[in-house]
């Protein structure tokens, strides 16, 4: 007979690190892609003058995510910078991802032909009316894929924020495996939650990308 | 008139057009013809200012197009160009590639570029693929589409870079036929073509490059018909 001391509550402290995960995500999405569509755009258009911008990044990707996290937290410290535990998560996870998405975006800016951009400037569009009519529209088909691989990849990533001490879904399972000794179960709905997440993100995606695949 | 005066144009070390002068009259249909890499699509590329210059002058209608001043948004909406590839834009529908730049250029409202842009594919016979995307059109018939987007400019200057050379052999025609119609309806224009017949056919003048520079030009029938210079025979032997 199957017998658990998983609780109701358990489960509501679960959902409540899903969250916070949820939240993490989303907000480091939100600066990552921001910074990194500035950045990428940068890198695509002005190469030369924003060669210093690529080392810094190249840095912010190679570290592993760990090292940024625990580096970042003691520099708040002796900084003296106010700031809580989950926004520290939020700027190193937005960054890391900024740095990322710059490669992206940098990517489906350049696989735009040259010649197409020499077709609508023949029209008589300016630089910018160019950028904003079609580099950017087919830059975007370009590089959502990869943009949805870095919000997945994010979502994962944001386990490694319990390190300075915030509880989200994993940390939260592991707190409950302690107490009631049930790893497989706990560590299987914890999973079943992530997975949830990441089918809902990817097949809303997947959903946009058929619309633009119709056309092209 | 488009007056090409002594025009030098380096990429870097390599110097593609060494000195060309040129001459295109108002309804006058102009013919480049001659081997590959010999700078004919560089030299097009120069007259509407996709491409500097290093030495020379380009006038079009008077205006200076390498001079700093000139406003080159302006005086390309005066100057079609068709390339090629067939570079359609492939996130809009065949109708948004024609009414694009007569909205967002020219300012015309969404009911008048839409007219304007019906008219200019049914004039190239794409009436019924509208809504299509370029994707699913042949390659002749996005090439159409592009020479229908450059009209819908209302230019005054067709300048057309090989139309025909990306394109299956049984879909070159009704490229030509389109670029026929256009020339009989009196637009000048500049064409970079392999097709010595059809440059026979329709030119007022037919110009040798050869080298990055005009080896020889005149009437269609004395370039082609009878050559002066060897290097003229030479290549039109080869093309045939
Ligand atoms: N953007 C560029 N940068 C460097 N070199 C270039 C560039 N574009 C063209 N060239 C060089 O300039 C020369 C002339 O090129 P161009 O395209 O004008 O020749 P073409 O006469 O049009 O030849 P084709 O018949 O093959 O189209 C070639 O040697 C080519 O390699
Ligand atoms: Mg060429």
């Amino acid at each position: 007979m199957f017998s658990t001391s998983l609780s109701v509550n358990d489960l509501l402290y679960l959902l409540e690190g899903a969250w916070v995960t949820l939240q993490l995500t989303v907000w480091s999405i939100l600066l990552g892609t921001l910074a990194g569509l500035l950045f990428g755009l940068l890198r695509a258009l002005l190469p030369r003058a924003s060669l210093p911008l690529a080392w810094l990044l190249d840095v912010f990707r190679s570290v592993p995510l760990l090292i940024q996290f625990v580096l970042f937290n003691s520099l708040k410290s002796i900084v003296g910078l106010n700031l809580s535990a989950f926004a520290v998560g939020c700027i190193v996870l937005g960054v890391y991802a900024a740095a990322y998405f710059t490669e992206i975006v940098r990517g489906g800016v350049l696989a735009v032909p040259l010649s197409t951009r020499r077709a609508s400037r023949s029209l008589g569009l300016s630089y910018g009316q160019d950028l904003r009519f079609i580099v950017l529209p087919i830059a975007t088909r370009v590089a959502f894929p990869g943009w949805l691989n870095l919000v997945l990849g994010v979502m994962k990533d944001t386990a490694l924020v319990m390190w300075i001490g915030i509880v989200e879904l994993l940390r939260a399972s592991q707190t409950i495996v302690t107490r009631i000794q049930e790893p497989l179960l706990v560590l299987c709905i914890a999973g079943l939650i992530y997975y949830v997440m990441s089918l809902v993100v990817a097949r809303l995606g997947a959903r946009l990308e058929r619309r633009w695949q119709e056309n092209d | 008139m488009i007056e090409i005066e002594n025009v030098h144009k380096s990429f870097g070390d390599l110097e593609v057009v060494k000195g060309v002068s040129l001459t295109v009259d108002k309804g006058e249909v102009v013919s480049i013809i001659g081997g590959s890499g010999s700078g004919k699509s560089t030299l097009l590329m120069c007259i509407n200012g996709l491409e500097p210059i290093q030495k020379g002058c380009i006038r079009v209608d008077g205006i200076e197009v390498h001079d700093r001043a000139t406003d080159l948004n302006r005086l390309r909406q005066k100057i079609g160009i068709v390339f090629q590839q067939w570079n359609a834009f492939p996130h809009l529908t065949v109708l948004e590639n024609v009414m694009l730049a007569p909205r967002k250029v020219l300012g015309k409202s969404r009911q008048d570029a839409e007219a304007l842009a019906v008219k200019q594919l049914e004039h190239v016979g794409l009436g019924d693929k509208l809504k299509a995307f370029p994707s699913k059109l042949s390659g002749g018939q996005q090439q159409r589409m592009a020479i229908a987007r450059a009209l819908a400019m209302s230019p005054d200057y067709m300048l057309f870079d090989e139309a025909t050379s990306a394109l299956d052999p049984q879909l070159v025609g009704e490229v030509l036929d389109t670029m026929r119609m256009l020339a009989e309806d009196g637009m000048t224009m500049v064409l970079v073509t392999h097709e010595i017949r059809f440059a026979r056919d329709v030119s007022d003048r037919v110009a040798f490059f050869c080298n990055g520079r005009v080896h020889e030009i005149g009437p269609p029938d004395q370039v082609i018909g009878n050559p002066v210079q060897p290097e003229t025979a030479a290549f039109l032997k080869s093309v045939k």
